[in-house]
């Protein structure tokens, strides 16, 4: 039993049929006990009233708008050593994914800003870099769009991907260790401890849990109707020959 | 390779256009600006570091295209792909000429548009040092930006889209060079920030492009 048995795209079929719908269904438990106790359950902040619960959505999807990008990273090496399409058709199914999450860190940050900090938007180390990362997934979603042959697009999207982990990495760190700007530092720290009141951080944890499992099920579907569309590339191409 | 590199340089002068192109490019830029903002000289020298390196970076932009989609139309490249020297030595002197024929005019030129923004006096030289230490980046970023696109019909707009957000901290860092010695402020942090993404970029980028072009060749 080696985890490259998965890379069988059969095999991933069955075992991602028969995980998906665990893997949504506490996804959606989660998420909804999550925002539910965050949005309802907990008190208003003595500084920031009720604004700061949007932070049940901003931390969780900025988290996994850097992750998915780590996680195209390890699929694209893993083409790019063993050849195996499946992680690939990850890659690629993820991108859409980081970039939806992407995308919603940076609105709710700017929906959070806009009574806090007075602006919608600051041309802060870390609101930047974020940008640039939402700019590096639309050009990989692009550079797949624009390659027919598509071993060759998955080939430069793997390079493209591995050389954009440089800023996906400045972005997942830029919170670290810039320390100008508005943005404050981490919420949440495995070493440091946390910066955030048991309160507001019990459900921040079920929250974040929710998005990772929300984005295995995304990517898991999407995986999964990649795989069936080449299937489908492949059939006609056969009825084609006859 | 030098013969490689002459070739390239032939190639740029005598094809007309390209090497002339990106430089009036530059020039139509700054005059642009000054006419969309208005003629403040306050103004404008409060934004002149920003103008000319965003006038640099979209010149450099302009000629990326043809850096291998002629050779890979004409089957040279798979020719450059077969030859003795490896295809990163073929990535790092293609973008060596490149950068002799966009990224250097770029800098020396740069004063005299300097003198139409309204530069501050003191910000020239580091202008130029900063030109001179960041174009390199902006020639290799580009190079694996149309290493990437350079099988397809239409690249231009995917490679313009591919390779800002890369040329955005050479920008950033070559700007505030420009922005700190303009009024006399220490500007080491900076200059040593530029020319690390230089350096990295050139000793990186290179095997990148490689490999994306051994991809296209396949």
């Amino acid at each position: 039993m080696s985890i490259w048995e998965y890379a069988n795209p059969k095999k991933f079929m069955q075992t991602s049929a028969w995980a998906l719908p665990w893997v949504a269904g506490l996804a959606i438990i989660l998420l909804l006990g999550g925002l539910i106790w965050g949005f309802f359950l907990t008190p208003d902040d003595y500084k920031q009233g009720s604004t700061v619960k949007i932070i049940y959505l901003h931390v969780p999807s900025a988290m996994m708008g850097v992750s998915a990008w780590f996680m195209m990273l390890a699929g694209s090496l893993i083409w790019l050593i063993r050849r195996h399409h499946v992680s690939a058709l990850a890659a690629k199914a993820a991108a859409p994914v980081g970039l939806t999450f992407t995308l919603i860190g940076l609105v709710t940050g700017a929906i959070w800003g806009q009574p806090m900090w007075g602006t919608w938007w600051a041309w802060d180390p870390r609101l930047t870099s974020f940008l640039i990362l939402a700019l590096f997934y639309l050009g990989y979603i692009a550079l797949w769009e624009a390659i027919e042959d598509p071993d060759t697009a998955a080939d430069l999207t793997a390079i493209l991907c591995i050389v954009g982990s440089v800023f996906a990495f400045l972005s997942r760190y830029a919170v670290l260790f810039w320390s100008q700007g508005l943005h404050q530092g981490a919420s949440l720290s495995v070493v440091g401890g946390d910066q955030v009141d048991n309160v507001y951080g019990a459900p921040l944890v079920a929250c974040i849990a929710g998005f990772v499992l929300l984005f295995l099920t995304l990517v898991l579907l999407r995986t999964r109707t990649e795989i069936r569309s080449r299937r489908i590339k492949a059939l006609l191409a056969r009825e084609r020959r006859v | 390779m030098i013969a490689l590199l002459m070739r390239d340089l032939r190639l740029a002068m005598r094809a007309g256009g390209g090497f002339g192109l990106g430089l009036a490019f530059f020039l139509m830029v700054v005059v642009l600006v000054p006419l969309g903002v208005g003629p403040e000289f306050a103004v404008l020298r409060r934004i002149a570091p920003g103008v000319l390196w965003v006038g640099a970076l979209l010149a450099c932009l302009l000629s990326l295209d043809r850096l291998f989609a002629l050779d890979f139309e004409d089957g040279s490249l798979e020719l450059l792909a077969t030859a003795p020297i490896p295809m990163e030595g073929v990535v790092a002197i293609k973008s060596l000429a490149h950068w002799l024929v966009t990224g250097l005019p770029l800098t020396l030129i740069a004063p005299v548009l300097a003198l139409l923004m309204n530069l501050a006096p003191e910000g020239y030289v580091w202008l130029v040092v900063a030109l001179a230490l960041g174009t390199p980046a902006l020639s290799v970023i580009g190079a694996f930006g149309a290493a990437l696109t350079v099988g397809l019909k239409r690249g231009g707009l995917l490679l313009s889209l591919l390779v800002l957000p890369m040329y955005v901290p050479t920008l950033i860092f070559g700007t505030e060079v420009v922005k700190r010695g303009a009024v006399g402020m220490e500007l080491g942090t900076p200059l040593l920030f530029l020319a690390g993404v230089t350096l990295a970029s050139m000793a990186l980028l290179p095997i990148a492009a490689a490999a994306a072009i051994r991809a296209n060749l396949k």
